[in-house]
């Protein structure tokens, strides 16, 4: 072995292994979930999952279903599907994909396991409500709908109680078609374990504080299916613990995910599933590390609001005041934030054209960004799943440009 | 020493040859189906209006769209660092540059040292570019080079209000249809990349003087929309379209 390989193999993440071994063994579970007499459910990607895990039900996400599809390149036969089905191209791509796979069990997988039911909560934007209802007709099967109101500015003593009115309803609806009575007593033991695992994922993504940082965004970006899917369980605390004992070693070993690492950038939105190899290179060969992301650290930032004393209780106020459920102004104070946090010298910003959500206001931010910190930002327009929105050369012509640029202020 | 650029854009493929920071010469060729026999074409005219031998070079670098294909060059960079590489060397009091080629635009802030500050460039699409103007010259029987004299005879701007190309060509053809002038056409297609481009430089912030560059400054129409948008004059280089070549040029010496 060379000392070239010697070096990839040093930076591989060894833990990847046992997460490939998690998610195929929970696919497999949700999909034979009809022979061993287990409910599934369907929910949105901020949706409250600990309920489900309280009452065993195997939650199955068609958004994390959805980055598979991309990450497989099959997004874009997927969305001509659902588009000749007569859905708009500027429908979001993962809806899409989703309409589309459950009509003909296509995708990486198959298909997801016939749904029981489905749980959709409006905190990451809107289209989930027709989308979901469009499902809950397919697959004639009961829907919840948890309505999370906007924070423009605040969160209000109305919208709380709104909001946990609402928790009620979800366990009444849960006790209904599971047909058996919710447990309070295994309730709380799921939310402590959310919390603890919510509370693990934040120390992996915080080790990229150090320099050099021992994963990226890209990393992240992989790593983070188990806060979202199994999020609440022991399987998924156990498995952050493991790649954190992974990540602090390479701290103290001074292994860095990028070699010689001389920029620091922070990530906005969606990856791009069918092209993270390709970016993840890209920025590598600029020696730019990408340090942190506003995506995947959504799946612990409500943390500052949860109790997990009383897990019911606070999860109206975690669950509304997400990311992607608050105003501009509190968006970028929290990137400027991150930016401050893992010392960041710019800003990539993946304009997203299925996250309209996630995409407005993306201008906005830049310029309070480079107003209060003087970081530059780099636009990439994309889409997360639907391929025929990524134009290489343009977006290449945009990185090396912006990396030249990064490297002119360096060197000033 | 002998430096040189090639700028292989998406529509014309561009050449310079500088010695000691002075431009020996310039070419400019149609960029077509194969970008590397373009780029090579372009030089070697370059080379020769200037008379120099290719061994006499010692370094060449390439920039545009088709900047990997260039086997001779030495340095890749991209036309961002050129244009403004090229604008600092000739025009150093420059400190906001608007460059519109064929396939994109953008609007670059340079620094006090010449350097990229900070840059915009066009969303993902060709409305504002060099081919949005090309595909509306088709749609109006007219040779591109008089685009900006016609405009500049216009009685009013007729309006168009479709920023995508392909739209844009339709309300066009309807403008025709109805018997709209043509030089009222024209001069409305410049206000619209007018305003589009005014828009791009606001998000950037922009500080005076200006300068354009790339293909689309030969079009006196367009840059008069701009100008009005903008409230202030804008200067044009005689070198306008082969800045980032002869920034090529620059970066290759810096290399």
């Amino acid at each position: 072995m060379n000392a070239r390989t010697d070096e990839k193999e040093r930076k591989k993440i060894k833990a990847v292994k046992k997460m490939k071994e998690i998610m195929t063994f929970y696919y497999i579970d949700a999909k034979t979930a009809s022979e061993t007499g287990k409910k599934v459910a369907w929910i949105t990607s901020g949706g409250p999952v600990e309920p489900l895990i309280a009452m065993d039900v195997i939650p199955v996400y068609p958004e994390n279903h959805g980055a598979m599809i991309g990450a497989a390149k099959m997004g874009v036969e997927l969305c001509e599907k659902a588009e000749a089905m007569g859905y708009s191209g500027d429908l979001c791509s993962y809806a899409r994909s989703d309409i589309a796979c459950a009509t003909v069990n296509g995708g990486p997988i198959g298909g997801l396991p016939r749904p029981d039911m489905l749980v959709c909560c409006n905190n990451i934007c809107g289209t989930v409500l027709k989308w979901y209802e469009i499902q809950a007709r397919y697959f004639n099967c009961p829907l919840f709908i948890l309505d999370t109101p906007f924070c423009h500015t605040s969160f209000s003593a109305e919208a709380k109680r709104y909001v946990r009115r609402q928790i009620d309803e979800y366990i009444t609806f849960l006790e209904e078609v599971c047909k058996k009575p919710f447990d309070r007593d295994r309730m709380a033991e799921v939310g402590r374990l959310s919390i603890e695992g919510q509370r693990l994922w934040q120390a992996v993504l915080d080790t990229t504080i150090n320099r050099p940082a021992p994963m990226t965004a890209f990393d992240a970006f992989f790593h983070l299916a188990l806060i979202v899917t199994l999020r609440g369980t022991q399987q998924a605390v156990d498995y952050y613990r493991l790649l954190l004992d992974e990540m602090n070693e390479r701290v103290r070993e001074g292994v860095g995910a990028v070699d010689e690492e001389k920029y620091r950038l922070l990530w906005d939105n969606l990856p791009i599933w069918y092209r993270t190899k390709w970016l993840s290179d890209k920025f590598a060969a600029h020696g730019a590390c990408l340090v942190a992301d506003t995506y995947t650290s959504a799946w612990c930032s409500s943390l500052k609001y949860m109790n997990e004393d009383d897990f019911l209780e606070s999860m109206a106020e975690g669950y509304t005041r997400i990311y992607l459920n608050i105003g501009v102004d509190e968006m970028a104070r929290t990137v400027i934030a991150m930016i401050d946090k893992y010392g960041a010298d710019g800003l990539v910003m993946h304009s997203n054209r299925s996250c309209k959500p996630y995409s407005l206001g993306q201008y906005d931010i830049r310029s309070i960004v480079e107003r209060e910190r003087g970081v530059p930002t780099l636009i990439i327009e994309a889409d997360m799943c639907d391929e025929r929105n990524f134009a290489e050369a343009q977006i290449e012509g945009r990185i090396d440009a912006f990396m030249e640029m990064m490297a002119a202020k360096g060197s000033a | 020493m002998i430096t040189a650029g090639v700028d292989i854009g998406s529509i014309t493929a561009k050449a310079a040859v500088l010695k000691e920071g002075e431009v020996l010469a310039v070419s400019v060729g149609f960029t077509g189906y194969n970008a590397a026999q373009a780029g090579m074409k372009v030089l070697a005219e370059a080379l020769a209006e200037a008379g120099v031998a290719m061994e006499g070079v010692d370094a060449v670098a390439a920039t545009g769209y088709g900047r990997r294909s260039l086997p001779v060059a030495g340095t890749i960079v991209t036309e961002i660092t050129c244009h403004a590489a090229g604008v600092h060397l000739l025009h150093p009091r420059i400190r906001t540059l608007v460059d519109i080629g064929g396939q994109d635009s953008k609007a670059i802030l340079m620094g006090d040292d010449g350097k990229v500050k900070n840059f915009v460039m066009n969303d993902k699409c060709a409305a504002g570019t060099g081919r949005f103007l090309e595909v509306m010259a088709r749609a109006l029987e007219v040779d591109l080079d008089s685009f900006g004299e016609l405009s500049q005879r216009a009685e009013r701007a007729a309006r168009i209000s479709n920023l995508c190309t392909v739209f844009a060509e339709s309300e066009v053809i309807s403008l025709i249809a109805a018997g709209e002038e043509r030089e009222n056409i024209i001069a409305g297609i410049h206000e619209a990349i007018g305003s589009r481009v005014f828009a791009m430089i606001n998000r950037l912030g922009y500080k005076e003087p200006i300068m354009m560059t790339g293909g689309v400054a030969k079009n006196k129409g367009v840059v008069a929309a701009l100008e009005r948008q903008l409230g202030c004059p804008i200067e044009i280089s005689p070198y306008a379209q082969c800045m980032g070549a002869i920034g090529a040029a620059v970066v290759a010496r810096e290399k």
